[in-house]
């Protein structure tokens, strides 16, 4: 849940990547962050397996702007993929306003993409939140993979409501900003309309 | 869905954390939500801790804490402190919704501390209870 300080005039918005593990969440998040990380003051926080698997979340904050005077701080988080991680994934998903489910194209991944998007829409149910009523964006990553399914595929399958969609390769940024660009509008367009 | 707290809440908010907690001499005081977001930040001036990075892991935390006791059938632990060498955090919630963090030095007694938390926190519920949701 947004939170609009009067005071400071900030408005503080929760962004979330969720989706399969090794699917590139967290690529997503570090891309962006090598990108900004010289106009910010804060450093990327990670919560990593020695593996070097996300095992809580990954946390960026980010300024975006102003919207009718108000600085527009966005916090983006990721949860872990992995399906034996839901407890963290649950406690991420609270508060949220906006989610991007980044979907692995490999052919190979395509039932890890599935269980992924039960298991999102069932830990937001927890919070009584539906996403219909939560900006949300589908990103189609690892466009590079030579067993990608096609983007026609991956929408009728995966999207058959439509969200908006993108095609990325997050490891050398393709995508990576027009996705996030994509949820950002919609969250502030939500909010404006409140 | 967002909440939005007025110029008058703020300002009593930092009024009663200032006087009743800061004055203590602890180093730092942060009010956030348990979706990490920063509601009030009080320092003493010596100290520039990244308090949205602080903010993301309190209430990460917390929720990982509060969902080890519902594992072993506890409501909610009570107390959650970390003590260092020579920096401490103390974290109260406050409702079901917001959560106190408190950093402070080994000059500050924790139990005169989580005495004045207890008097600072019926404050901040008669504040808090008066936000708007949209």
């Amino acid at each position: 849940m947004a939170f609009i300080n009067t005071k400071t005039k900030e408005v503080q918005v929760k962004l979330v990547f969720v989706g399969p593990g090794r699917g590139g969440k967290t690529t997503n998040l570090e891309y962006i962050f090598s990108r900004i990380r010289h106009r910010i003051e804060s450093d990327m926080v990670s919560i990593k397996t020695q593996g070097d698997r996300t095992l809580f979340f990954d946390f960026l904050p980010l300024e975006l702007g102003e919207v009718k005077g108000f600085k527009t701080r966005f916090h983006l988080y990721t949860v872990p993929g992995q399906v034996y991680y839901n407890a963290s994934r649950k406690l991420i998903l609270r508060g949220v306003d906006g989610i991007v489910f980044v979907a692995d194209s490999s052919e190979a991944r395509f039932d890890a993409n599935i269980d992924a998007l039960y298991n999102l829409h069932d830990n937001l149910k927890e919070y009584d939140l539906n996403l219909e009523e939560i900006p949300f964006v589908m990103q189609w990553n690892k466009r590079d993979m030579p067993d990608a399914l096609s983007v026609e595929e991956l929408n009728k399958e995966l999207n058959p409501e439509g969200y908006e969609n993108f095609e990325a390769i997050a490891v050398k940024g393709d995508g990576v900003f027009d996705t996030l660009k994509c949820v950002a509008k919609q969250v502030l367009r939500q909010l404006q309309a409140t | 869905m967002s909440y939005i707290l007025d110029q008058e809440q703020l300002d009593g908010l930092e009024e009663a954390l200032t006087t009743d907690l800061m004055t203590l001499g602890i180093q730092s005081v942060i009010l956030i939500d348990m979706a990490g977001n920063v509601i009030v930040n009080l320092d003493d001036g010596k100290v520039r801790h990244d308090v949205y990075s602080l903010a993301a892991l309190a209430a990460g935390n917390f929720g990982a804490v509060s969902a080890m006791a519902s594992i072993i059938g506890e409501e909610e632990f009570s107390l959650l402190f970390h003590k260092g060498k020579s920096e401490n955090i103390n974290f109260t919630k406050i409702m079901d919704d917001f959560l106190l963090v408190s950093i402070f030095g080994n000059d500050v007694s924790l139990g005169y501390l989580r005495l004045k938390i207890d008097e600072v926190i019926k404050k901040i519920k008669v504040l808090i209870e008066q936000t708007r949701t949209t």
